[in-house]
């Protein structure tokens, strides 16, 4: 507890160097990262953190030594590089573009560890540490990082928000944007730019392969909160530095921690969460969601079959036994019987030893399904010119989903019809 | 003698890599092949910690698990969750990664293995690193048994079941229609991916792993449609990467696997300008006399 204390007082001038500097990368690139997430272009960060390599042993080579914005330059150059080649690959010849990203992804990045070994071995003291961009530093940022970061993170967060809109366009809807006169080649050179700066600001703290991650991850956990794309970039950019601070607090209470792996391992954390859990998108809900579905329809098919025998012998409130219902439909036994139990306590049947028989509302229920399943196979013969004998399967799906506006519509396009294709009558109240 | 041990260890990765990479760029899944090079190291990791040796079958069986694991992953997460594939190959291998090299430095002092080792592999120790049977008598280097196995396993596997990748390649409705599952060939053919990723990492590296996986089949593709005559092309380059990265590399006295890799690129830009037929230059030489021959 008191690292806890000591940590969050910020009094140690490290302390504040790593935070700040951890957040502020981990926010903005999360910010950048959800438009390319949503360009479906994830993967380009990755690509760009391994082609930054060649640039920095270049022009450590042209230079001569190791000054920051030089080689900053030199990394920016060659990381924007490799999205281009990408783009040229992927749009002027059969190659597709996950193939390009990967191929220019390790040809750039073996191209720079060749020149990085040809340096190691030149015997230029000055190139020491020079490999550490590979891995990055998080732990060891100083006042000059913090300074770069800052100036770095307001350019991006500056130009996201100047450009919202233009972004947002193109995201989801370039043949839109380029329609009203958009210049889409200049935002996306622009979204370019700025996923580049990302990275190779990035890249110094965390390494190259957890960079992607920064990038792609918070926006991919902030996407099945929400369907709104302001809210999902704070989100990113939220979920992002949380995963920032944690990462720092995780690295200064075990110092032999790397940063950035921790960094990576609370956003993924927070990721996987999200999938889960995210209600409407998350993968429980979608599961829960089509469990309720599957009971619901086993449900309405056994109304349906209680209908269809008390059309039978005209008598809709007979009581039935469950074979009596298996000769009217096919039902796995157990599924059956827990539909049962489960509609009598939902008040549409009631059970008098072992005999089932409608309620009102059962028998109501029943005929809805009966009559919106009639009225659709007609309309499938009458509209879509389905041969009769074609139609009761599409029926049989489509009798669970559609509403009552729904069904009166179709109830006035075929003008109130009283016999089905097959000339059984559609029932009416 | 070394630069012969280093150049076949070299084309047997190379070919390895090459032969499944055919399959991954024509089933648009060459991330999929990066993504896994990178997730086994906490397998490998793992693999070190428990059975404490580099070279026993375990540590092949652990990384490989990692390696279905990782596509069991991107898959769950693309068709459960829905989240686009690019994003959950990305998600998946970088977790993963992460964890593998929090386990590198948690348990720095107890495996024989650091992140530059991890990344660039160190194809030059080759040579040094010997099989030495239990009566003394000296194999020739370890690798090139282990590399060597791998590639008969690999060829053997796509040789027995060629019509079923071709088929679930290019087909798969076609394929799962006269019975053969898309899904059992998409692990089987992921779960070579793992077995060869592994088995090349600590002599060639991750990296090159990947340029290895993806260059030579997507040059080769360029030079030709015929999937035997792609996989055939692919070794040869393979060969050839090989043996012009290390003299490459004996000359500007540089990373033999970075090498490896540079040629790599330079055959494929070599191949995307001056393909005939799909290169650059010649579909821009066909569209510029096209005007004249074209009588409309």
């Amino acid at each position: 507890m008191d690292t806890f204390f000591e940590f969050f007082s910020f009094a140690d001038p490290n302390i504040r160097y790593v935070v700040i500097g951890s957040l502020l990368l981990t926010g903005s690139s999360a910010i950048v990262g959800s438009f390319t997430f949503l360009k479906k272009k994830a993967l380009v960060g990755d690509a760009v953190a391994h082609s930054v390599l060649p640039g920095v042993c270049l022009s450590f080579i042209l230079y001569g030594e190791k000054n920051p914005i030089i080689l900053i330059l030199g990394a920016f150059a060659t990381g924007w590089l490799s999205l281009i080649l990408i783009d040229i690959i992927s749009s002027s010849s059969k190659i597709k573009e996950d193939t390009a990203i990967g191929l220019i992804l390790s040809v750039f990045f073996g191209i720079g560890i060749f020149m990085l070994t040809i340096i190691q071995k030149s015997g230029n003291a000055a190139q020491t540490g020079l490999d550490q961009i590979l891995f990055g530093k998080a732990a060891s940022l100083v006042g000059n990082d913090l300074i770069a970061f800052a100036v770095i993170a307001a350019i991006l967060i500056v130009s996201v928000w100047f450009f919202f809109k233009e972004f947002t366009l193109l995201a989801f809807d370039e043949d839109f944007a380029s329609t009203i006169g958009l210049p889409v080649r200049g935002i996306e050179l622009l979204l370019t730019t700025l996923t580049v700066l990302a990275v190779v600001i990035g890249i110094q703290a965390v390494g190259v392969v957890l960079m992607a991650a920064m990038l792609i991850t918070p926006a991919a956990a902030a996407r099945f909160w929400t369907e709104k794309i302001t809210t999902m970039v704070w989100l990113a950019a939220i979920f992002g530095a949380f995963s920032g601070l944690a990462g720092a607090y995780i690295s200064y209470v075990a110092p032999s921690m790397p940063t950035g792996p921790w960094i990576v391992v609370v956003i993924s954390t927070i990721a996987f969460v999200s999938f889960f859990m995210a209600p409407k998108r998350g993968i429980l809900y979608r599961l829960n969601n089509q469990r309720r579905i599957k009971k619901q329809i086993n449900d309405e098919n056994i109304l349906k079959a209680l209908y269809q025998l008390g059309e039978e012998e005209k008598n809709f409130f007979e009581k039935r036994t469950m074979a009596e219902i298996l000769t009217k439909r096919k039902f796995v036994p157990a599924a059956l019987k827990t539909g049962l139990r489960r509609l009598k306590r939902e008040g549409y049947l009631k059970n008098q030893n072992g005999y089932w028989s409608f309620t009102k509302a059962g028998k109501h229920k029943g005929q809805r399904t009966v009559k919106l399943h009639r009225l659709w196979e007609l309309y499938l013969t009458q509209y879509l010119h389905i041969a009769p004998d074609h139609v009761h399967d599409d029926a049989d799906t489509i009798e669970h989903i559609l509403t009552p506006e729904l069904e009166a519509r179709l109830e006035k396009l075929l003008n109130y019809p009283t016999l089905d294709p097959h000339q059984s009558e559609i029932p009416y109240r | 003698m070394e630069a012969l041990q280093i150049i076949l260890a070299g084309s047997l990765v190379a070919i390895a890599c090459g032969l499944l990479g055919c399959f991954l760029v024509l089933r648009k899944m060459a991330m999929v092949g990066d993504a896994i090079s990178h997730a086994v190291l906490p397998g490998i990791v793992l693999a070190f910690l428990f059975t404490g040796s580099r070279d026993s079958v375990t540590m092949l069986i652990g990384a490989g698990a990692i390696g279905i694991l990782t596509t069991f992953l991107i898959e769950f997460f693309h068709k459960k969750g829905k989240l686009q594939t690019d994003a959950s190959i990305g998600v998946t291998f970088t977790w993963l990664f992460a964890v593998g090299v929090i386990l590198v430095s948690a348990f720095a002092g107890k495996v024989d293995l650091d992140q530059d080792c991890v990344l660039y592999g160190e194809i030059a120790y080759v040579p040094l690193d010997l099989w030495i049977t239990d009566s003394g008598l000296v194999m020739g280097p370890r690798v090139l048994y282990i590399t060597g196995t791998v590639l008969i396993i690999l060829i053997a596997f796509i040789v027995l079941g060629y019509k079923e990748l071709f088929l679930t390649t290019f087909d798969p409705g076609y394929a799962s229609a006269i019975g053969i599952s898309t899904a059992v060939w998409h692990y089987l053919l992921m779960g070579a991916v793992s077995l060869t990723t592994v088995a090349s990492f600590e002599s060639v590296g991750a990296i090159l792993v990947v340029a290895l996986l993806i260059a030579p089949p997507a040059t080769a593709y360029m030079l030709t449609e015929n999937l035997k005559k792609m996989l055939i092309l692919t070794s040869v380059l393979g060969v050839f990467i090989s043996a012009g990265g290390y003299y490459l590399a004996a000359w500007l006295d540089g990373s033999i696997a970075g090498a490896m890799a540079s040629v790599a690129g330079l055959l494929f830009m070599l191949a995307f300008l001056f393909s005939p037929g799909n290169g650059v230059i010649y579909k821009s030489i066909s569209r510029r006399s096209k005007p004249a021959t074209d009588p409309s």
